[in-house]
């Protein structure tokens, strides 16, 4: 009795509270939009019936993201500044959570909180943090402008390239702690073996850290990409009017076109966009935990 | 191991890139002119000026009451969650369930906002501070229950039995046995549902209403205009509550572990 309540009380909670909302959500990217409160048709009435109420609904909403260019460009340029950031993010990631698990062991703990704080730190904060600096009269130009390496100032703020710094400076952190942990556990002497045997340092690297850290470098990707393709702050406050990110779309959709139908089914296609990785990420950390276990 | 060359140059440049940022919103938060990016010396008038926002004052006693609420009830269902995912055993629908559980960690905010409003909106639920407290609640509980379910995970079991034999009920085994050890994980998934709750732009923007603004919007749409000393003086009392926040944790961590370790010893001394 007293188990059945344990299950009962967060399952019926998740039921309700995420399952329940996805499916409307699904159901009204089938509806038609209409001059209503709420404004959608058809609305769900039990004397019709089930059958009377589905044979109204259509899947004209997705037939018109196809015919829209300003969708699927959307849906596009989101996978590639995902894509590319992910990669940028990588390749600073990497050498840092080298370095931290390189470092004495005593300092670790001091890196790792170094490296836990900005997660901490309000996530609009970071990216505001970002305004000041790449406005054409912020620090980077001022800087740039003193060193005397450009003479105008640049444009980087609402542009795409702010989008990128903007994504890679705030989703650091979740690439740097897998890699590290992978780092962490990997067995020294393996490298000193490889070494032995005659390969150089950086073939040695090459051929036993990298692919020993496989698992790191992968959750990683994936903790950037998943969240950065639905990413909605960054391109609003960086971006410029000509950065389309699906996220973006999707909320302009809701609050400035007041479409529902439309930004229903803007969402449950980017949601069908990330069940791929989304399933790959499982997998991988499913296989990580056997390799563990 | 010794650091490279390479090693120290990568973290100096990898630190520098994450914190030079906020060092600068901190530094010029205190600057006297209104331009952000020139400095005309020393003034802490914009912290004044923040206190007298009635309507930031207003934003922020909203979202620290959305954030307790919120955190307290998502850490009283996570728990619960982790506890059956764990021990649950086997029942009907427990992979829809662990599910549930970790689909909201990967779903985007624009989504679980969306869908949320259209559940409120469906069922007629006036949106304001209560709605945004059961959307937080949602997504939050996912977070603690990931975080005491890895915790729960590595805990010896016989303990709890040695209490059941010992004539505990199973209430009393949990709350004097499992709650102890576990509550490390618990206390720390709070704070993680609580700083989730104060940081929500998106879910927050959907599932409002006019009735409540947190403050996250408030700032998001006094930020669209411009950089602002003003929010310059508010990010910088909020990086240092959570600075002190998370040195702090840190720190009793360490003296727990010290501590713990100890303990093993002078126990290996015994035997």
């Amino acid at each position: 009795m007293r188990r059945l309540v344990l299950i009962l009380v967060p399952y019926a909670w998740l039921l309700a509270l995420f399952l329940v909302p996805f499916i409307i959500v699904v159901k009204i990217s089938l509806s038609d939009v209409a001059l209503a409160r709420p404004p959608y048709l058809p609305q769900f009435d039990w004397a019709e019936g089930i059958g009377a109420f589905l044979s109204e609904l259509d899947f004209e909403n997705f037939v018109f993201l196809t015919t829209d260019s300003l969708y699927w460009k959307a849906y596009l340029s989101s996978l590639t500044i995902a894509l590319v950031s992910t990669l940028i993010t990588l390749c600073i990631g990497y050498p840092i959570a080298y370095g931290m698990a390189r470092a004495p062991e005593e300092w670790r703990p001091t890196l790792m909180m170094l490296i836990i704080l900005p997660f901490w730190t309000s996530f609009l904060i970071r990216v505001y943090a970002w305004m000041g600096i790449l406005s054409s009269e912020g620090f980077l130009n001022q800087f740039l402008l003193w060193i005397g390496v450009i003479d105008q100032p640049l444009t980087i703020l609402n542009t795409n390239s702010a989008v990128y710094i903007g994504i890679v400076y705030t989703y650091l952190p979740f690439m740097v702690l897998p890699i590290y942990a992978a780092l962490d556990r990997l067995d020294g002497s393996l490298i000193e073996t490889a070494e032995d045997l005659g390969c150089s340092r950086l073939s040695a690297f090459w051929l036993v850290t990298i692919p020993l850290s496989r698992n790191g470098i992968i959750a990683g990707c994936f903790l950037v990409f998943i969240p950065a393709l639905g990413e909605f702050v960054i391109p609003s406050l960086l971006g410029g009017s000509d950065t389309l990110m699906i996220g973006k779309v999707l909320w302009e959709e809701f609050f400035s076109n007041r479409d529902w139908p439309v930004a229903s089914a803007v969402a449950v296609v980017l949601l069908l966009i990330l069940v791929v990785p989304i399933v790959l990420f499982q997998r991988n950390q499913q296989k990580q935990a056997e390799a563990e276990g | 191991m010794r650091l490279s060359w390479f090693n120290v140059v990568s973290l100096t440049l990898g630190f520098a890139f994450l914190y030079i940022p906020m060092v600068i919103l901190v530094i010029f938060s205190f600057n006297e002119s209104k331009l952000v990016t020139v400095w005309a010396g020393f003034s802490t008038k914009w912290y004044g000026e923040l206190l007298q926002n009635e309507a930031f004052l207003d934003a922020a006693w909203v979202t620290i009451r959305v954030a307790v609420f919120s955190s307290t009830l998502a850490t009283i269902l996570g728990t619960m969650a982790a506890y059956v995912l764990v021990r649950g055993g086997r029942f009907m629908g427990r992979t829809l369930f662990s599910g549930m559980i970790y689909a909201p960690l990967v779903m985007p905010e624009v989504i679980t906002g969306l869908s949320l409003l259209l559940l409120f909106i469906g069922i007629g639920l006036d949106r304001g501070v209560l709605t945004i407290v059961l959307a937080h609640t949602t997504f939050a509980m996912c977070y603690v229950s990931v975080v005491v379910s890895s915790r729960l995970v590595t805990f010896d079991r016989s303990l709890e039995e040695a209490a059941l034999d010992l004539g505990c009920s199973p209430m009393q085994a949990f709350r004097l046995v499992t709650l102890p050890i576990i509550a490390p994980a618990v206390i720390s998934g709070w704070l993680l549902a609580f700083t989730l709750s104060l940081d929500d732009l998106v879910i927050a923007s959907f599932t409002t209403g006019p009735s409540a603004t947190t403050l996250p919007i408030k700032i998001f749409s006094a930020v669209r205009l411009g950089v602002s000393p003003e929010i310059n003086a508010l990010s910088t009392i909020m990086i240092g509550i959570v600075t002190v926040g998370v040195i702090s944790a840190s720190l009793v961590s360490k003296q727990a572990m010290v501590r713990q370790r100890r303990e093993e010893q002078a126990a290996a001394r015994a035997q």
